[in-house]
This record gives C-alpha cells, sequence and structure tokens, in this order.
C-alpha cells in the first residue's frame, strides 16, 4: 500500500530525487549508527540492562547532569532572551559583532571552551579570583559543570528567539499602548505570548544540548564519583572498560529521555499555537 | 602586485604537493605503528632513525605511520579491524584485550626481551615549589590536609598504575591486611580533588591552574614537567618515594595484521630496535628507565633510587588484576562509591 502522496506527481520538480537523497542520508548518518546502538542492548537481558542503569554511580551521574542541565537552561533562557532582544530590537555599535559573537560556541571545539573556562574560573583566575573570596569554588566543581553548559547551549536560545522578535512589529507594541496598558502588561500579555512558542523551543534544544554535552565539561567539571561525575563520562567509562552494552544501554537511557522530552515539548507547543 | 603573489602562492603549493607526493610513491608497505597518547615526542625521534637504519641495513624506503590516543581507544580500533602493525603501548592490559581476542599470541611477553618492555617507569610525584607539605612518601598522600590530581583510572593508564602505587605500598605497610589496604587505598582516592580524563588535562589542572598538592604521574612525565620549558616558571619539584610500583611499557606484534599484510619481518626489526643501545639512550632523554648493560651508570646519575614492585608479583597476572580492581563494580569503584 503505497499512500496516495507518493502517486501523484508533485507540483516542484525534482520530488523524487531529493527526498530519495535525504531520506539515504538520514539512514547512513543517523539511522544506521542508531540501529547499533540498538544492537548491542538488544543482546542483553533485562536484568543486565537493569543492572547497567541502574548502578548507584550512574543513577547519581543521572541526577548531576539532570540538574546541571536544568540550572544552566534556566540562566541560558533569560541571558539569551536579553541578547536577542538586544539585538534584534535596538540598533547600537558593535550590534553586528554581539550578533555573530553569539554563533562562537558552535564554530569553538567543545573541549577547548572546557579548558578555557577552567582557567578563567580557578581561583586564582579572572574570573575565579572574584569567587574566591566568597568560598565559590567553580572550576572542577559544579557550578563550573553549568558554566560549561550555558557556553555551549547559549546559541540555540537566541537563534530561534531572534527572527520572531524582529517580526514582531512595533505597531503591535504601539496598539497596546494606545489601547491603555502598561509596559509590563505589554512585555507579559503581548509580546512574550508570541515568543512563547520560540522560547521554548530554544530553551529545549538548549537543555538537550546540556545532557549531551561531553568535550566542554569533563574539562571543567572536576570528574569526582557522585559529585561531578556526568552521564556522557559514564558511558565513556563504560566503553573503557570494553563494556559495550553497558555503555549502549545508558546511552538508551539519555536518548529515551532526550525523545520523551522532545515529544512532551511538541505537544506543549501545539498547545501554545492553539492557543493563539 | 597581487596577481604575482597569488600565482606564486599557488607555485609554492604545487611544488610543496609534487615533493609530498614523491616519497609517497617510493615508500612500499608503510608500517603504522600505535602508541599511548603522550608519546609523540618520542616516536617522532624514534621513527625517523630506524627508517634510516632499516634503508641502511635493506636498502629498502619505509615509511612509518603514527598513531596515538588513549591505549584503551587503540585497542578498540585494532578490534575494529583498524590495520595496527605493531602496538607500543603503557600498560599490559590492553595488550592482553588483543590477546584476547586472537590478534596477538598469548605469550607476547615472551616474545621480546623484560616481559616485551624496552623501558620501564615508575609512579612519582610533583609537588610545589620548595615542596611545602612536605611531601615524601605514600604516607603523606592519604594526610587530610593534602590534596592529590591524578586522572580517572577507568580512562588513563597511568593512574592505573597510580592506582596500584597506593595499593602496593599499603599492602606491603600493612602485612598484605585487606581492610587495612582498602581503608588506605580509600583514603587516598578521597584526597582526589580532579579526576580529569587523561593525563595532559591533570598536567593542567595542577601546573597551570594550580589544583592541588601533588600531582601523580609515570616518572618520566614528572620529571618532563619540572625539567621542560613550558612549565619551568614553576618551579615545581619532583619526589620519587623510596617504594613505588613498576610500570613497564609494553611492546607487541598485532600478528593477525602482519601476516595479512606481509610486514612481519620489518615489525619485528622495529620493535628489537627500540632495544638497541641508541634507542636505549635515547629513551633516557626522555627520563624513561631502562636496562640495557651499558647505560647503567647513566641510569644511576639520572633516577632517583627506588625499589619497584612488579604488580603481576604481588596481585596475579594482569587480567586477574584488571577483574578485581578495575572492572565494573571492582575494588576501585566499591572504594569510590564510600561517601566521603
Amino acid at each position: 500500500m503505497i499512500p496516495s502522496f507518493f502517486r501523484r506527481t508533485p507540483v516542484l520538480p525534482g520530488f523524487g530525487a531529493s527526498f530519495g537523497l535525504s531520506v539515504l542520508f538520514i539512514s547512513l548518518v543517523t539511522l544506521l549508527p542508531l540501529s547499533g546502538l540498538l544492537l548491542y542492548v538488544s543482546n542483553m537481558t533485562w536484568a543486565q540492562y537493569w543492572l547497567a542503569i541502574s548502578d548507584a554511580r550512574v543513577v547519581e551521574s543521572y541526577k548531576i547532569t539532570l540538574l546541571g542541565a536544568l540550572y544552566s537552561t534556566i540562566a541560558v533562557t533569560f541571558i539569551g532572551f536579553l541578547l536577542a532582544w538586544i539585538i534584534s530590537r535596538y540598533d547600537f555599535p558593535g550590534r553586528r559583532l554581539i550578533d555573530a559573537l553569539v554563533d562562537l560556541p558552535f564554530a569553538l571545539p567543545t573541549a577547548v571552551a572546557g579548558i578555557t573556562l577552567s582557567a578563567l574560573f580557578i581561583p586564582t583566575g579572572w574570573l575565579g579570583q572574584w569567587f574566591e573570596p566568597l568560598g565559590i569554588k567553580i572550576s572542577y566543581a559544579f557550578p563550573g559543570m553549568v558554566i560549561a553548559m550555558m557556553f555551549t547551549s547559549l546559541p540555540f536560545i537566541v537563534r530561534p528567539v531572534q527572527p520572531v522578535l524582529e517580526d514582531l512589529e512595533s505597531e503591535i507594541e504601539e496598539a497596546a499602548l494606545m489601547l491603555g496598558a502598561h509596559k509590563w502588561q505589554i512585555f507579559w500579555r503581548v509580546l512574550l505570548p508570541a515568543l512563547a512558542p520560540a522560547l521554548i523551543t530554544g530553551a529545549s534544544q538548549a537543555f538537550i544540548r546540556s545532557l549531551g554535552e561531553f568535550g566542554a565539561v569533563i574539562m571543567i567539571a572536576g570528574n569526582i564519583p557522585f559529585e561531578t561525575e556526568i552521564t556522557s563520562l559514564m558511558i565513556f567509562i563504560r566503553m573503557q572498560e570494553f563494556n559495550y552494552p553497558a555503555a549502549a544501554a545508558i546511552a538508551s537511557v539519555v536518548l529515551a529521555a532526550s525523545l520523551i522530552l522532545l515529544f512532551l515539548l511538541q505537544l506543549l507547543q501545539n498547545r501554545f499555537l492553539n492557543k493563539l | 602586485m597581487l596577481k604575482k603573489f597569488i600565482l606564486a602562492g599557488a607555485l609554492a603549493a604545487l611544488a610543496l604537493l609534487t615533493a609530498a607526493s614523491i616519497p609517497a610513491q617510493a615508500q612500499e608497505k608503510p608500517l603504522l605503528n600505535a602508541s599511548y597518547d603522550v608519546a609523540r615526542e618520542l616516536f617522532a625521534a624514534i621513527n625517523p632513525r630506524f627508517v634510516a637504519d632499516w634503508k641502511a641495513k635493506t636498502g629498502q624506503d619505509l615509511k612509518i605511520d603514527q598513531s596515538f590516543a588513549g591505549t584503551s581507544r587503540q585497542a578498540q580500533d585494532i578490534i575494529q579491524g583498524k590495520k595496527v602493525d605493531t602496538v607500543t603501548f603503557n600498560q599490559a592490559t590492553d595488550i592482553n584485550v588483543l590477546a584476547q581476542r586472537g590478534l596477538i599470541r598469548a605469550d607476547w611477553q615472551k616474545a621480546f626481551p623484560n616481559n616485551a618492555s624496552p623501558y620501564y617507569s615508575t609512579i612519582a610525584f610533583l609537588v610545589r615549589k620548595g615542596n611545602p607539605k612536605h611531601i615524601k612518601n605514600w604516607d603523606d598522600l592519604v594526610r587530610d590536609d593534602v590534596k592529590l590530581v591524578f586522572p580517572n583510572p577507568k580512562t588513563s593508564g597511568n593512574a592505573r598504575y597510580t592506582y596500584l602505587g597506593a595499593w602496593l605500598y599499603a599492602n606491603e605497610k600493612f602485612k598484605g591486611d585487606d581492610a587495612q589496604t582498602k581503608q588506605f587505598v580509600g583514603k587516598f582516592l578521597h584526597n582526589v580533588v580532579n579526576f580529569p580524563t587523561g593525563g595532559r588535562g591533570a598536567t593542567v589542572a595542577f601546573a597551570q591552574n594550580g589544583q592541588g598538592d601533588v600531582l601523580l604521574t609515570f616518572e618520566s612525565e614528572v620529571m618532563g614537567i619540572a625539567k621542560g620549558d613550558e612549565f619551568k616558571a614553576g618551579g615545581f619539584e619532583v619526589v620519587v618515594p623510596p617504594v613505588s610500583v613498576l610500570a613497564e611499557f609494553p611492546v607487541a606484534v598485532v600478528d593477525k595484521v602482519v601476516d595479512e599484510k606481509g610486514t612481519r619481518k620489518v615489525a619485528t626489526a622495529y620493535l628489537n630496535y627500540e632495544y638497541s643501545r641508541e634507542i636505549q639512550l635515547l629513551l633516557t632523554t626522555y627520563y624513561f628507565r631502562v636496562n640495557h648493560p651499558d647505560l647503567a651508570k647513566v641510569m644511576a646519575d639520572r633516577y632517583a633510587k627506588a625499589r619497584l614492585i612488579e604488580p603481576t608479583k604481588v596481585l596475579g597476572p594482569w587480567d586477574k588484576i584488571e577483574q578485581t580492581h578495575f572492572a565494573s563494580g571492582g575494588v576501585l569503584d566499591q572504594l569510590l562509591a564510600v561517601r566521603k
């Protein structure tokens, strides 16, 4: 049974070739490695699988990773929103530079970012020295981990929000003002609802990115078991033990968590769109 | 002007390409050697010497490709089909992994002298200028006021030796009492402020970012950091404990690959060359210890006297050590799981 869509001749030419290439590419690059992962897992019994994913140290690493990603996402959503706001709403000298800098985390190898951040935030570092008297340890501790996650996930917030902000015409705000809304009312009731879908998309991508981040985090986290050991590192450790099934099992948990999250966000977004 | 410049650039690039492609044609069968991560400079020095030596002896042009990565990573690659002729590792475990999978003969340690280990080292301590915490021996490392830095033993070969060094010392001190040894090593592990995934990360954390009071790694590394240009300004000092662990740097021919490629002869010659006087002397300039009888005096001048315990003599064969201590849920995991 071929769906009727594929039997119609599309209006735009080249559908067959481009569709075929896209599917081939996705299969080779995404689905094949994924099925390899599932193959490793499928050779395990349920008991082995449970043992691999419920090890105390691994469970602790889930908590650490989730908590780190949560804090970093909250912080980065706020900062990213402000950044998107100033870039799209004001024209000031250096605006283009800041706009370009937002993409830096995409370009920089994350391990390099991790090393640089850890050097900045050590007690004698340029930034760390201000936190040292307060007794706050950043590099090689949990806060460092959060900062590394924030660094790598910042563009994920700015980039989806920015075009939406640019598309929101100032006439809408002016109309609200004319109708007697306060500045905060305009923000809460006029701007934010329009921005919410983009913000949610950005935040969810930032969160998922933080769950999977490896290079930047292990360089700054200190990797102390039960304190600053992230799940990606546990996967890496299992691979070093030549325990591929256990590594795949833990990876499948991260993958499932990310998929569920994406799905939930899709639902949430649909609700928002329906409301508008 | 610009045109000329671009033309000159293009010509230079062309010349480079041609130059690069000529030796590529001359080589017959490149040899691929896989080493541990921090061996770059060493093999950059050894390989051209062997190429010249081989040319002089056989008249054949040889090219050596060299790969560097953590040895567990290297072993994984070889298992997954990378055509590596020889391995020069920093631990026996990852060669045993290959032997268990039939890629290397089971008695590989008998194929070359000294347990197939052309050079060796031990675990030593790097301390801050003037040794402010008076660190002399392993006992000082379990004090409450001393913080340590070394890589994660799960992801780094040298850290496994660090762990074994502490274990073997404690095992002797407590005359084999298991509970007391575990307590000692547990305290030792909990004094660690940072577990980077590799040796380089640990060096940066200690020497550059000021983490901890002691960096533990191979003596060769420790001496390299203390005497090398990069961290000379730090004034770090080397402390070699009177008793430490023997860390061998084993080599092996990957039998399955050399038989397939027909490179057994040259691969064997390459590894034997590491035992030659020339290379053994070269190895001492990288602060490794060697067994060549001519170099005993160089050895005595250069290295602190230390009694080095062979892990396999006390704890049994490597796969048993691996199973008991380093496998998932092994003693290392158990000790780390005890909360502070």
